[in-house]
């Protein structure tokens, strides 16, 4: 299991083609309580850069983009129903989605912790 | 405004309190405190919060009949305000719109003002210029601190044992601690509290007067927003402005009865003709069904897809604990229990018109 980052703050935590994903701590402080979280359905297919959910926070709406291409297959539903979830446990219990990689080459150009550590300062 | 924020009596003590400082109006000031926008506001509605309002104007209007000569700029009764009580009231256009609101208090010696950060350089000017042979000066060395929430006035009233008497819109001269400051029974959290205008150089000493109470933390603007709009208190800028009327933003209880009969304010005209005609549209409390916050222009639609109106504020109630929001519609969908539509990314999320507040306003009177 490797775990991967990404520019805009989500990990990616990747054993064989399938991904768990979700936002960092880093992200979660900056965002403030989340609120509300809307996901994409299992089964949904996406490409790098697309939207794939907005979180809102007491602050506002956040869009979370996609890493990598890829297809939904799971969905942590628990989230709906306690989005402050993603403050408590953003690395763990607060995953967002499983997905299936479609090119996992593109893991390549994410950031391993200690790169993205250097990003956030 | 290019200029970098300006920093009121009160910055250093945010910064020590771990203040989020963000520009607001061209001020730096506290969004948020490590407790968090939700602790914040929980605090306020549980026992008390102190927030830093020094942003606002305060102006000091003195000469003769100060409160009749108002009445030619508000559609407010001034003129027989007693000394000692505060009223709302905003300025109009001559189209019927708001220009700004603002709090007025009789001082006895001379009339206290307060209006919008934002709108301190038109207001006080438009002041200057209508109110003839009133002399009127802005106030640049006093901050302005709001102690909000049921403990409000415990912790206050063992600092300044009259501020327990004041009332609901009522303001007084006070000692606190050796310092003399203003001290006035309201604000804009739809909680019991206070405003408090104190000379700068006092400011901070005398909130951290009001911080050692075990029952009072600080608070930012953050919470101060989700606070009045849970409480249906308009934002200028948001909910009104130059081009809302008060009958369509729903503040006629602000407009007392002499003047509805008599006119006499600028834009009377349209106002008038809304009290008799009704408004075309409403500003309305709207309660989203689902869990999706509606902010700032969200678009609203009846139920057959036709555009009705604009969400002007919205966001996460933590009291309520769920969304809430404000906004206009036409006036045939603005009853309360009337069903609607919000457009959030796309998508049609269903709501209802629901009367305001949200939460009940738990003022002393």
């Amino acid at each position: 299991m490797t775990i991967y980052y990404s520019e805009d703050h989500e990990w990616l935590s990747v054993e064989g083609e399938i991904a768990t994903l979700g936002i960092t701590k880093h992200a979660a402080d900056q965002l403030g309580e989340v609120v509300f979280i809307e996901q994409k359905e299992a089964g949904d297919d996406f490409a790098q850069g697309d939207e794939i959910g907005v979180i809102e926070s007491v602050k506002a709406a956040s869009e979370i983009y996609a890493p990598v291409d890829g297809e939904v297959v799971e969905v942590n539903e628990d989230l709906a129903d306690n989005p402050g979830a993603l403050n408590d446990s953003p690395e763990g219990d607060a995953w967002i989605y499983k997905i299936k990689l479609s090119d996992p080459s593109q893991l390549d150009g994410l950031m391993d912790l200690a790169a993205y550590n250097d990003m956030i300062g | 405004m290019t200029d970098t924020p300006k920093r009121t009596p009160l910055y250093d003590l945010h910064v020590e309190l771990g203040g989020k400082m963000v520009d607001f109006a061209g001020w730096e000031m506290p969004v948020q405190y490590p407790m968090g926008i939700m602790g914040e506001h929980k605090q306020c509605r549980e026992k008390a919060a102190l927030f830093d309002v020094s942003h606002m104007g305060q102006v000091i209007l003195r000469g003769e009949d100060i409160g009749a000569k108002l009445e030619k700029l508000c559609p407010q009764v001034f003129s027989t305000l007693p000394e000692g009580k505060a009223r709302y009231g905003f300025f109009t256009n001559a189209q019927g719109g708001i220009m700004d609101d603002l709090i007025v208090s009789n001082a006895g010696e001379y009339f206290f003002v307060v209006v919008n950060a934002a709108l301190r350089h038109q207001d006080i000017p438009h002041m200057a210029a209508h109110l003839d042979g009133v002399e009127v000066t802005e106030v640049f060395d006093r901050a302005l601190v709001a102690v909000q929430g049921p403990s409000a006035e415990d912790v206050v009233g063992r600092l300044c044992p009259a501020a327990r008497d004041l009332k609901f819109m009522e303001t007084m001269l006070g000692q606190i601690d050796g310092v003399e400051c203003r001290i006035s029974r309201l604000g804009y959290t739809g909680e019991d509290g206070y405003e408090i205008s104190i000379p700068e150089g006092e400011a901070i000493r005398i909130s951290r007067l009001f911080l050692a109470h075990g029952d009072c933390e600080p608070a930012g603007l953050g919470a101060r927003d989700s606070l009045r709009l849970e409480a249906g208190l308009c934002l200028y800028g948001n909910d009104i402005d130059n081009e809302t009327s008060p009958i369509e933003a729903s503040l006629l209880w602000a407009i007392q009865k002499r003047r509805r009969e008599e006119g006499g304010f600028p834009g009377a005209e349209r106002i008038l003709k809304e009290i008799a005609e009704g408004a075309p549209r409403k500003l309305v409390g709207i309660k989203p069904e689902g869990r999706a916050p509606a902010r700032q222009h969200v678009e609203i639609q009846s139920l057959d897809g036709e555009t009705i109106g604009e969400i002007t504020s919205g966001g996460f109630g933590p009291t309520v604990g769920a969304p809430v929001a404000m906004g206009y519609v036409a006036s045939a969908h603005a009853a309360p229990g009337d069903k609607v539509n919000l457009i959030i990314r796309g998508k049609a999320q269903p709501a209802e018109i629901v009367s305001l507040p949200f939460v009940a306003q738990n003022y002393k009177r």
